[in-house]
């Protein structure tokens, strides 16, 4: 009588087969106003290195923008001097740090056309950084990036950092990506040591990592710049720098 | 028929035909605990200062204690962005009713705010496991926890977070003397529940990887609120 047990025929014509719903005529039940939100980061930056020394604060990163595993791009910086006294940098989606960075640019204009003397300040901006982060990633929406802000706020330096999902904490070592296996432990190391950094040390450190960075990170690129900020000699973006390799060992891995 | 059986190729992520899937979860577990113990005529409350995701340590000196009014402290664990996020409203919060009503508000009222507060999130919630402690009105103390959703339970000792369900069953037996014979009835001493608070610590820092660095104390009686700091295992 039935073709199979499977395709019972409906009790009535358009009406229910035994043990099925009744699929009701008219309007489809597919939802039609959706967006898709929470997309894949695309063309990304690797690690961030920071370290807060004595009297200020040094951030590098290097210029590479990875399409997956292709180092598509070679030449993309993420190091900035946002004001005279904050720097900021940036990993994880290169298109969301430009939009970003866009926005940030302009509060400077903003705030400079105001002529009243007053500047953003790195505390000031790294609770910001961390509301825009909250919200975006409250909407499924996320700006897909790591935020590292360096500065000078009171005449003590700062650093603090923000995630794609507003997580957000400050602490004399940060590092992002690869750098927080490979980079933090060996800052980490060297501040217990020595918990007074002068700038020389602290910019010495920083590229070590970036070195390091360089032979095991496979994103990783050895061109790259470091940005340093202190009172006497204010916010500085360098490079692009080499990386100092050094593959005399490389015969001895097999 | 192929020669090479596709089965036995090895998988290569970097050169798989599909596009690697990020997926994206706007939670994220950063562990920490955080204990309340709570006397006639004072609280004491303690959280870790380890801020950590999975196996990574971000900071080992992070600030888990949230304080909202002269006699009333929130102590956070679970996701710190919506840890942020909470204690940035809840201040908010508390400075309008200062404003609105010229008074602050008692330890009690802010306790039913924080619930309403979270359920207010009840289809996107907050991750956080909350214990806020402080002085009643009669200037007992008192600790209040929380679920992630705001059901709010009022305790005398409460141990909540990633070594939550580690710590609680130490407390009933050192604090809540349960299951025990022979035991007065004798009020706890501050002494006594700092001791406790630190050995708990102690305990949660052998077993809970999430927990350590070091911890942070508020003891709050009528005159004030002191901090303490104390060390714990940072491995």
């Amino acid at each position: 009588m039935f073709n199979s047990v499977m395709n019972a025929p409906p009790f009535w014509h358009n009406g229910p087969a035994p043990g099925a719903f009744y699929n009701f005529p008219g309007a489809s039940t597919t939802p039609q106003d959706f967006r898709q939100h929470s997309q894949a980061p695309v063309t990304t930056a690797t690690s961030i290195v920071a370290l807060q020394y004595k009297t200020g604060v040094v951030i590098a990163g290097d210029m590479l923008g990875s399409y997956g595993s292709l180092a598509r791009y070679r030449n993309c910086p993420r190091i900035l001097k946002v004001n005279d006294n904050i720097i900021l940098g940036a990993g994880g989606d290169y298109a969301d740090f430009q939009y970003v960075k866009d926005i940030i640019e302009q509060k400077i204009i903003d705030e400079d056309c105001l002529d009243d003397g007053f500047k953003l300040k790195p505390k000031s901006l790294y609770c910001w950084l961390t509301r825009i982060m909250y919200n975006r990633r409250s909407k499924f929406d996320p700006f897909w990036n790591n935020f590292v802000v360096g500065g000078i706020q009171d005449g003590e330096p700062f650093l603090g950092t923000v995630d794609k999902l507003g997580t957000a904490y400050a602490d004399k070592i940060i590092c992002t990506g690869y750098g927080a296996y490979i980079a933090v432990p060996l800052l980490r190391d060297a501040v217990e040591k020595n918990p007074n950094l002068t700038k020389v040390e602290a910019r010495q450190l920083v590229e070590k990592c970036m070195e390091v960075l360089y032979y095991r990170d496979a994103r990783s690129f050895p061109k790259y710049q470091i940005a340093t900020i202190d009172e006497t000699e204010g916010a500085v973006v360098e490079g692009p720098i080499d990386v100092n390799q050094n593959w005399n060992l490389a015969h001895m891995i097999q | 028929m192929s020669l090479v059986q596709p089965e036995m190729r090895p998988h290569y992520p970097d050169y798989a035909t599909a596009p690697t899937q990020h997926h994206f979860s706007p939670y994220a577990d950063n562990g920490g605990s955080v204990v309340a113990i709570a006397g006639d005529d004072f609280v004491v409350i303690g959280a870790d200062t380890r801020l950590s995701a999975g196996f990574s340590i971000y900071t080992r000196d992070q600030n888990k204690l949230f304080r909202l009014s002269d006699t009333t402290v929130l102590g956070c664990s679970g996701c710190w962005c919506d840890t942020l996020t909470l204690t940035r409203i809840l201040t908010a919060r508390m400075q309008m009713y200062q404003q609105e009503h010229n008074k602050v508000m008692t330890t009690p009222a802010c306790a039913q705010m924080l619930s309403t507060m979270l359920y207010y999130k009840r289809f996107f919630p907050y991750y956080i496991s909350n214990i806020l402690v402080g002085l009643d009105n009669e200037g007992k103390g008192c600790v209040y926890s929380y679920d992630p959703i705001g059901h709010c339970e009022k305790a005398t000792y409460r141990a909540g977070g990633s070594a939550g369900a580690l710590l609680q069953p130490l407390l009933d037996n050192q604090i809540g003397l349960k299951n025990m014979q022979n035991v007065g009835d004798s009020k706890l001493s501050l002494e006594r529940a700092l001791a406790v608070l630190k050995d708990v610590f102690i305990s949660a820092a052998e077993r809970d990887i999430f927990t350590g660095d070091s911890i942070l104390i508020n003891v709050i009686t009528k005159d004030g609120i002191q901090d303490y700091s104390f060390q714990l295992r940072k491995d």
